[in-house]
């Protein structure tokens, strides 16, 4: 190796090495962005003064750096109510106030690696090593309790300036409740500068609830009217609190013309809560629909076309579901932390797979034999679906395993006060939408299709024609089955991932098919968005599990009305 | 086809396996009563009340082969009607603890518990002894009829009867687990402490329940016997075989279905009202989707058609549970497992054909004769 190659491949390692340096640091500090800026003059000598042995410099410090509007002063203020703030004196007598989080010991000595209090960075010696003081050149600063207690609703007002928009948010939720007429003007300087919607919202909605207490009756009555302009929900009980009249007293509200405007409010919110409800619960309907649909999806193509009582789908679901499981913990063991979150795209189509491979063997050594035969095959597959639970328990454990969704899937889609429709909800719908149509071109208007329709509708006659039955039989099953195991990877965004995962689900998919009408997908189609949305409907009314009975006695009852369901495949056979 | 044989031949046949049947349940009974505790012959108390249980199912198990193997039903809901009788039973034991409960209350204590303050309307009749013997048949076997009526009237049949039975047994199931329908919750009904003022610890006690179910057992034989012997019989045979032919021959096949229907669900609310007295709990678990299935099970290992077949099939099945579970407790389910897929893959007929098989088999071969014919199914 010759000199140049080791230079180079020395710089590269060097700069591979501060790419891992620099890298979590951009991660870990983003919201700490302005740390390296220095501190501004005033402030650094508040930050000092905290250490002062006079209160009212303490004070006075406190104060400064609490109204100073600027987030790089929160973790001073957070160590300081922990009491983990300290100050540093340097042999040569130079002070400086550092934070010291946890107690470590290294070597014999036990300190503290400390960090900068002004944006919370850690502190490096000459070295570029973190830098590490012994406990006993530190002298904690410590509070007097009127004035810890004063830092609480500091802390809040100084996160309305947070970089992290959720962080902001809360804040401006827990400054209107505090209702303190002090935040008001950090909250109105807020605004100002405030782009995002549903920050503004909060903000708005502090303001209000505060300026409901203002001595002056006009603007009381301007705040009741701006939150109902906004619907803000979370204000009714502040609302509701001002003109009620406590037991032979006064209501706290005076003012008629803002007691009419509150209650007018009041009134407002309540009707949009109402709407919201309304739409949260057709969402909900539809969300559980797609989930009934895509559960069922397989079987009424094993059920449906092939006419095979596959009591396994659910195991095959729960295959689908504990191949997602390996593939998060794949991720999260070999490949590096960036690429975890991807998991999920690939863990659907290999549980497809992976279910469609076990449907493939199964068809190949069981299922083939009993063709015909219904009943049989509902033993024999039932069978199968205890080796297979019991088979899981045994690898992976009786208890649920944790499957975490991925973090662009967490959250929701928020379309307006009060109705926020969860990402993974949507998720699978959109998933469902694509199964089914894919299912509907592949089974309706594909050769394939073709084939398969001719097989499950005239056996004999096919096979005349020249298709390969058998194959056609072992692939429609696999299809089945792989679209089970599609489900099941998609069910651990909403439920519990174990053993008995299939369990839960086969008794609703098999009614979902009966109940649409065998072998018709738009009939498997209405039947699930029929049993969702009716369950949805009964379950504010009902409870979840009455909800559960009313359906299942509807369905029985339905089904003794049209045995053949909705969509009854036309036939003049004596059994159909 | 032990239906088609001449009925003179099968009486003999009856008479047969019904002495042979009383014949084990007396040495059974004997083993327990006879010999001293260190004979090998000696069978426990406990052992004894197992048997009782098996035989308690064993009775499940030939209503079920009444349907199933005779009549071409398969109901995956047995478990609602042997859970009817169990829980008519053990109603009427809870009530009969009276005042001894842990709060010394008039009501039992699960009760006490969700703070209700008097019995449940429908509790209330089950304090009589007569009325809880007659309600574990006639519950059952009521709620067979109206469900049975609503199905078989719009021709639902073949698989479509058992998903929606099994969706029955999911709501039954879901009911039971309810707190507010004042039978007990998940924990079920337990802590009994006599019936009829006997002691239900007391080993005499549990003996009379042993010699009680032999009885119900071999009554429960003699009509199915009776049953499957007659004209009646061969109709569900024909069901079974082609329902529409009979339907086109004028029979209202609907109307037999909801007859062997409403037969085993009888039988197996009886089975149910047995076990509980022997077995001292009962709860939504033991009458759920799986149990349901489990039933099935039973007589399609023993052999669907033969009814000796179905009762030694509960027998074995349950033995060879008992066994598994305690011995290897991981290994039962694959069993079971794969005694479902065994016994639909290779024996249709369960064991009962297996053993028929071998006899024919030493016959040829003594009469160095071949087999002329081969059974039509």
């Amino acid at each position: 190796m010759n000199g140049f190659q080791i230079k180079n491949s020395v710089s590269t390692a060097f700069a591979v090495l501060t790419l891992c340096l620099i890298i979590p640091g951009v991660f870990f500090c983003a919201d700490r962005a302005d740390a390296q800026n220095t501190v501004p003059e005033r402030l650094a000598q508040a930050i000092l003064n905290l250490a002062d042995p006079d209160g009212e410099v303490v004070e006075t410090a406190v104060f400064a750096l609490g109204e100073s509007g600027d987030p790089a002063v929160l973790p001073i203020l957070e160590t300081l109510r922990e009491r983990s703030l300290y100050l540093w004196l340097k042999p040569d007598g130079v002070r400086t106030v550092v934070i010291g989080r946890e107690l470590i010991n290294q070597g014999d000595i036990s300190g503290y690696r400390v960090q900068e209090p002004y944006g919370g960075a850690p502190m490096k010696n000459k070295e570029g090593q973190p830098l590490f003081l012994p406990e006993a050149q530190l002298e904690s600063i410590r509070l007097s309790r009127r004035l810890r207690i004063k830092i609480t609703p500091m802390l809040d007002r100084l996160r309305l300036f947070s970089a992290d928009a959720a962080i902001r948010e809360s804040a401006a939720t827990k400054v209107g409740l505090s209702g303190d007429p002090e935040a008001l003007p950090m909250l109105d300087k807020a605004l100002n500068q405030e782009k995002d919607r549903w920050v503004r919202f909060s903000l708005t909605e502090a303001i209000g609830l505060i300026q409901l207490t203002d001595p002056d009756p006009a603007i009381r009555k301007q705040a009741a009217e701006t939150l109902g302009k906004i619907h803000a929900m979370d204000a009714i009980p502040t609302l509701e609190a001002r003109i009620k009249t406590p037991d032979g007293g006064e209501a706290e509200e005076n003012d008629i013309a803002v007691k009419a405007a509150i209650q007018d409010t009041i009134q407002k919110i309540s009707a949009w809560q109402v709407w919201a409800r309304t739409v949260e619960t057709i969402f909900s309907g539809i969300s559980l629909s797609s989930i009934l649909l895509l559960v069922a999806l397989g079987l009424a193509i094993t059920f449906g076309l092939m006419g095979v009582i596959n009591m396994a789908h659910g195991e095959l679901m729960m295959l689908g579901a504990y191949t997602t499981y390996i593939m998060q913990e794949f991720f999260v063991a070999y490949l590096p932390p960036g690429l975890k979150e991807l998991y999920f795209f690939l863990a659907i189509p290999l549980a497809f797979c992976i279910a469609a491979l076990f449907g493939l063997v199964l068809e190949k050594s069981i299922i083939r034999k009993l063709y015909g035969r219904p009943m049989e095959t509902l033993l024999a597959t039932w069978g199968i679906s205890l080796i297979l639970q019991q088979g899981v328990r045994q690898i992976f454990g009786a208890a649920n395993v944790d499957v975490a969704s991925p973090s662009w899937l967490s959250g929701g889609l928020r379309l307006a006060v009060g109705i926020q429709l969860p990402y993974n909800r949507l998720f699978i719908i959109l998933l469902s939408v694509i199964a089914v149509a894919s299912v509907y071109l592949l089974v309706l208007r594909s050769p394939i299709g073709l084939k398969i329709r001719a097989v499950t509708q005239n056996r004999e006659m096919s096979a005349c024609m020249g298709i390969a039955t058998e194959r056609v039989d072992a692939w429609t099953f696999a299809l089945g089955a792989g679209l089970a195991g599609m489900a099941g990877a998609a069910l651990t965004l909403i439920g519990n991932v174990g053993p008995d995962l299939g369990q839960n689900y086969i008794v609703d998919s098999f009614l979902v098919v009966v109940t649409g009408g065998v072998g018709k997908l738009a009939g498997t189609v209405g039947a699930a968005f029929g049993i969702g949305g009716l369950n949805k409907l009964f379950e504010p009314g009902l409870g979840a599990i009455y909800a559960k009975v009313a359906i299942l006695l509807l369905v029985i009852l339905f089904l003794q009305k049209r045995p053949s369901g909705l969509f009854p495949a036309k036939g003049r056979h004596i059994d159909s | 086809m032990n239906s088609l044989t001449h009925s003179k031949k099968g009486n003999t046949d009856t008479l047969k396996w019904v002495l042979i049947i009383t014949g084990c349940w007396l040495a059974l009974l004997m083993m327990n009563l006879l010999p001293s505790k260190d004979s090998i012959f000696y069978l426990s108390s406990f052992n004894l009340n197992t048997a009782g249980k098996y035989m308690a199912y064993a009775i499940l198990a030939l209503g079920i082969d009444l349907l199933w193997g005779y009549t071409g039903i398969l109901s995956l809901g047995q478990g609602i009607f042997f859970g009817l009788g169990a829980y008519c039973m053990g109603m009427h034991l809870m009530l009969s603890i009276g005042g001894e409960g842990a709060y010394q209350s008039d009501l039992p204590d699960f009760m006490v518990w969700n703070q209700l303050e008097s019995l449940p309307l429908f509790w209330q009749p089950f304090k009589s002894f007569f009325f809880s013997m007659v309600g574990v048949m006639a519950v059952p076997a009521l709620f067979a009829l109206v469900f049975g009526f609503l199905t078989f009237r719009s021709r639902i049949k073949g698989v479509y009867f058992s998903i929606i039975t099994q969706a029955l047994a999911l709501t039954v199931w879901l009911l039971f687990n309810q707190n507010s329908m004042n039978l007990g919750g998940t924990n079920g009904l337990t802590d009994f402490k006599k019936i009829l003022d006997f002691p239900l610890s007391d080993a005499a006690t549990q003996r009379v329940l042993f010699i009680a179910t032999g009885i119900c057992l071999i009554l429960a034989f003699l009509l199915c016997r009776w049953i499957t012997g007659s004209r009646l019989g061969k109709v569900l045979i024909a069901i079974r075989d082609n329902e529409g032919r009979i339907r086109f021959s004028g029979y209202s096949a609907s109307r037999y279905k909801l007859f062997v229907f409403v037969v085993s669900a009888a039988l197996a609310g009886l089975a149910g009202a047995l076990y509980v007295p022997q077995v001292g709990i009962i709860t939504p678990g033991q009458i759920g989707v799986l149990p349901s299935i489990e039933m099935i099970v039973w007589v399609a290992v023993g052999g669907r058609g033969t009814l000796v077949g179905a009762l030694l099939g509960a027998i074995g099945v349950n033995w060879a549970r008992s066994f598994l579970t305690s011995n290897y407790p991981d290994l039962w389910l694959y069993f079971l497992g794969l005694l479902f897929i065994g016994v639909v893959l290779y024996f249709p007929k369960g064991m009962w054909e297996v053993s028929g098989r071998l006899k024919t088999l030493l016959k040829s071969r003594k009469k160095k004769q071949p087999v002329i014919g081969k059974q039509l199914t």
